[in-house]
């Protein structure tokens, strides 16, 4: 791999750019490999890339059936916090916000990260009590966080109305080290970096079926072929129920879909990530000047990756009363991803009841932000069968009773 | 947008009109009954690509829960039937084996491929 830099460019403008490489192989798929993992997201680019950094685990194929990045990677408002509630979810936050710090430099990648700070807005009561606990929570969990005043809210966001009638803004819960990065760069950089250390990364191969002896995985059959793997990793978000079945088990989770838009680009207006959960909007503005949206989800089991018209409507209305700026927007597009919801709406980094099968997913409706946190955590699970991040995510908890409840604790949207 | 008739009143509904309710026919677990039934009946239910049976109540209209059943991979709907069952009419699960042959939906299964049906409930 030949790395990035300023001096290349400038190789490169010398030469009519005709030096630059493609940023990762696409090789058909080899007889064995020490570990498979299935989905080339975010999630599974980063569980191999630190499978590799981490333990030497370089002998590694990544298995996409459509092409990389192309899921709920693609298709978030790439936003980036740590401002839970529970101490294992701030845990693998703060870890994976730590990681997006230095990721461009880790990975000789530039993933674009901003850290140009995160509000979520406090509009009820509740919210206000919500949010004040959060940020003492947050304090004692060491995450940077602080509960701030309107008047700070409207410095911060001088587009915002302050007095809604229905819901007026309140406060907010505010995280200055939060903010975005490039979600395509992200599974990009990683991709490249897996690449480089020999890892296969194979797209448009579609797993069909998991193959198991004597209770431990030996396998995947896909539309490539069989290939043989000592240990196995799921990270497919919305489509974890499918493939677990493949293997013999069921999740607690159910897919469903979420959907964003962004408007037409215009001139910088909002230069912080705010995320309004009482009327369930939040609202970014990308480099190129689009306002990028966030909505609610479906209420209904769903797979076809677009969501329902009247929830773009609900969102934009909701958003209208606190940015009245957002009315005279022409929306530009809008998409749809499953995410895979469960009843606690904290992820799954778990062992199975497959020996050597590992599954990583119920992301939900916040994956993103999680990315090498997850991949972290699932790397290391992977490779020493214990994870300190992931230890209370296991699939069994529900049955345990012990919920890592962001559900009720109004640390999310949704 | 899922439009469904409502069994009870006959109004097509959209579904701003409606509130979905979950997976359909799911079997009361409570006091007594074992962990796994326990923990199965409140957190485990089925996600799957294709076939799939729900709960709606037709929320802004007649306000009562009715069936319906669905795929979840086109939108296409099925049919919708009343509450009170714990079974699909015959006559809605023959219409589905003959749009999605051999499906499998619990303990519900296309009629001719039946017996792969029992396979999946577990």
């Amino acid at each position: 791999m030949k790395r990035y830099s300023a001096f290349a460019v400038a190789r490169e403008a010398l030469r009519y750019h005709s030096g630059w490489e493609r940023a990762w192989a696409s090789p058909e798929p080899k007889p064995h490999y020490d570990v498979i993992i299935v989905g080339a997201g975010g999630h599974g680019l980063a569980t191999a890339y630190y499978l590799g950094k981490n333990f030497g685990i370089t002998n590694v194929a990544v298995i996409e059936k459509g092409w990389l990045g192309g899921g709920n990677t693609g298709r978030n408002t790439t936003i980036i916090r740590s401002n839970y509630l529970q101490d294992p979810s701030a845990a693998i936050y703060e870890k994976a916000r730590s990681l997006y710090e230095d990721m461009s430099q880790d990975l000789n990648y530039n993933v674009m990260f901003s850290p140009r700070g995160v509000i979520m807005l406090a509009q009820t009561e509740h919210e206000v009590r919500g949010y004040k606990r959060t940020a003492h929570a947050n304090m004692l969990q060491g995450v940077t966080t602080e509960w701030i005043n309107p008047q700070r809210v409207k410095e911060l966001v001088p587009i915002i109305n302050l007095e809604g009638p229905r819901y007026p803004v309140l406060g907010g819960l505010w995280q200055a080290r939060g903010g975005t990065a490039r979600h395509d760069a992200v599974a990009w950089g990683y991709a490249r970096a897996c690449s480089a250390m020999g890892m296969d990364i194979i797209q448009k191969c579609e797993v069909t079926g998991v193959r198991t002896e004597a209770g431990r995985v030996v396998g995947v059959d896909t539309t490539k072929g069989a290939i043989d793997c000592d240990k196995l990793g799921m990270v497919v978000a919305g489509n974890c129920s499918d493939l677990s079945q493949m293997a013999g088990f069921r999740l607690p989770v159910e897919s469903v879909a979420l959907q964003a838009l962004v408007s037409e680009p215009i001139k910088p207006c909002m230069d912080v990530v705010v995320m309004a959960n009482t009327v369930h909007g939040y609202m970014s503005q990308s480099d190129k000047g689009e306002m990028v949206i966030g909505g609610g989800t479906d209420g209904f089991n769903n797979y076809t990756q677009r969501g329902s018209f009247h929830h773009i409507e609900e969102t934009v209305r909701a958003l209208n009363e606190t940015f009245p700026m957002v009315s005279r927007l022409k929306m530009l597009r809008q998409w749809g991803g499953i995410v895979d919801v469960t009843g606690d709406r904290s992820p799954i980094i778990s062992s199975t009841p497959v020996k050597n099968c590992f599954v990583n997913c119920g992301w939900g409706t916040g994956g993103f932000k999680a990315i090498p946190g997850s991949g972290w955590a699932m790397a290391q699970l992977m490779a020493t069968g214990h994870s300190y991040l992931a230890e209370e995510f296991t699939m069994t908890r529900f049955k345990e009773g012990k919920f890592i409840d962001e559900s009720v604790a109004a640390g999310v949207a949704h | 947008m899922l439009i469904l008739e409502c069994p009870y009143c006959g109004v097509k509904a959209e579904e701003t009109e409606l509130q979905a309710g979950g997976e359909a026919h799911l079997k009361r677990f409570g006091p007594g009954s074992s962990d796994d039934d326990f923990h199965d009946y409140l957190f485990m239910r089925e996600n799957p690509k294709g076939v799939h049976f729900e709960r709606w109540r037709h929320v802004n209209g007649c306000g009562k829960w009715f069936h319906a059943a669905r795929c979840t991979v086109t939108l296409e709907v099925f049919g919708t039937y009343t509450a009170q069952t714990s079974t699909p009419p015959q006559a809605l699960l023959d219409a589905i084996s003959e749009k999605r042959p051999g499906w499998t939906w619990r303990e519900f299964a296309d009629a001719s491929t039946s017996h792969n049906g029992e396979e999946v409930a577990d």
